[in-house]
């Protein structure tokens, strides 16, 4: 779980630079977030974490914070693991 | 590091290549002069399973790599970019059902796109919004369990021959892509003629009046036509069309060696002349240079890595740009000739300024490619984007 926090901080770094951004804090809502970068987050969770993004997987609260990211690929790795 | 196609890949070049010269070269100009492509012609690319080539094998597709799907688009942009234009937005449109659609949308449609059966085009520039994609102004409101969709869709490509649209609105301010089919009630498709370059693209205008649309025919999410649905079909768009700007500037190469091996001026062929050999250097050096940032693009896409998007951009841009100079050029050294549609320079020409305005101008790319940059470099540019204005530019 920490690893996994590391390497979605370190991603989401490309975009908010030296900003302190907290576990629970809107990058959307901070305006972090051009189109690009939104394409680039599904990419990125799909690519690292070995999961595939689907339709029903896209609502902003999925990607909007480092925890919800976190709880995205959560749910996802344990569907493949069941 | 490797940067050598494996053998299947070869063998795909070696397919593709003979397919366009036997099946494509041959009736290109006379596409372009009466701006239509024959049906024949669609069905044999059908055939070969190019039209399912980008869609996977689970599928029903080709399932070729993002490299053999390259190397496709460059040799059909080699003989003729209205054909690599109708690979461009079918492969696009097929990408996002895939990707996106419902398991309906995919049953569906993904089996009559990979078959030839049904042909697909991207609707998304209107006559207000080109690159401003989020100003579209198609409507699409909830009725029931419809929407009802108004508005007019511009140089939409095969639009005159597409037997279903993926559309983009507004519905209640969110971006929502929705298929259309051709003969839904309210729909009228308006050929457009006379166009610069792809001129047998078959170009349409769409008008929607009043056209009802059902629930299920709702691709995605609605929220996220732009930023989810357009950027992933533009991303795949990009790269299709740097691929095929390769292969015109290759197609300028070929015509401009076999040209000056043959005509002569002032006493000796005109490859003798210093001046025609810095041309003919130009042009090697710089369609092998935007080949390789497609191989580039195309290896980041292949292992899904985020940085595909901002390479293919960069891939786009400087294909698009390097075949205007390079077309510019072939046109140069074939003199009163390359006026002349006796010669296919003259088509490469026209064709090669259409590449640096489609799926993003060439400023837009420039855009694009700067704010990656400043991300990738680590200096970034104040934040200004806001859920609300998540925007797409075309």
């Amino acid at each position: 779980m920490k690893e996994n926090r590391e390497k979605i901080k370190a991603f989401l770094a490309r975009v908010v630079g030296d900003y302190d951004l907290q576990d629970n804090e809107d990058i959307f809502g901070l305006g972090f977030v051009n189109s690009m970068f939104a394409m680039q987050l599904v990419l990125f969770v799909e690519q690292e974490f070995k999961i595939s993004i689907e339709n029903e997987d896209l609502e902003i609260d999925n990607f909007n914070t480092i925890n919800a990211l976190l709880n995205l690929v959560k749910r996802k790795t344990a569907v493949l693991t069941n | 590091m490797k940067l050598e196609l494996t053998a299947k890949q070869k063998d795909a070049q070696s397919e593709f290549r003979a397919f366009v010269d036997e099946e494509i070269i041959p009736y290109a100009s006379q596409c372009d002069r009466e701006e239509h492509t024959p049906p024949q012609l669609i069905k044999k690319l059908a055939l070969r399973g190019f039209l399912g080539a980008a869609i996977p094998e689970k599928n029903g597709g080709s399932g070729m790599d993002a490299i053999a799907y390259g190397l496709l688009n460059e040799e059909i942009g080699r003989g003729c970019s209205s054909l690599r234009s109708l690979l461009t937005v079918h492969n696009m449109v097929a990408h996002v059902l895939c990707k996106w659609g419902s398991q309906y949308q995919k049953a569906q449609w993904i089996p009559k796109l990979v078959s030839g059966e049904a042909i697909a085009a991207f609707a998304l520039s209107e006559p207000n919004a080109g690159s401003d994609a989020k100003s579209v102004e198609t409507t699409a409101t909830p009725s029931g369990n419809s929407y009802i969709l108004n508005g007019k869709k511009k140089w939409i490509t095969y639009g005159q021959i597409a037997d279903l649209f993926l559309v983009f609105t507004q519905c209640e301010g969110k971006a929502t892509a929705f298929l259309v089919e051709k003969n839904r009630p309210g729909l009228s498709i308006k050929p457009i003629v006379g166009i610069l370059g792809t001129r047998a693209s078959m170009l349409a205008e769409l008008h929607l009046d009043n056209c009802p649309v059902p629930q299920e025919n709702l691709v995605c999410r609605q929220g996220f036509g732009f930023s989810h649905v357009a950027s992933s079909a533009l991303d795949r768009g990009r790269y299709s069309v740097a691929w095929g700007c390769v292969g015109i500037g290759q197609a300028c190469l070929e015509a401009c060696i076999q040209y000056t091996s043959h005509r002569q001026q002032f006493g000796v062929y005109l490859k003798e002349h210093q001046i025609i050999r810095q041309m003919i250097s130009d042009a090697i050096a710089n369609v092998k240079a935007a080949r390789l940032l497609c191989y580039q693009a195309g290896y980041l896409q292949e292992i899904g890595d985020p940085r595909s998007i901002s390479e293919t951009s960069i891939a786009k841009y400087f294909a698009s740009t390097m075949a205007v100079k390079v077309a510019s050029d072939a046109v140069q050294i074939h003199g009163g000739n390359g006026c002349s549609s006796d010669y296919p320079v003259e088509r490469y020409f026209r064709d090669a300024k259409i590449m640096e305005i489609i799926e993003g101008s060439t400023q837009i790319q420039q855009i694009t490619i700067a704010e990656s940059g400043y991300q990738e470099y680590g200096v970034l540019p104040e934040r200004n984007v806001t859920q609300q204005n998540l925007v797409v530019r075309t």
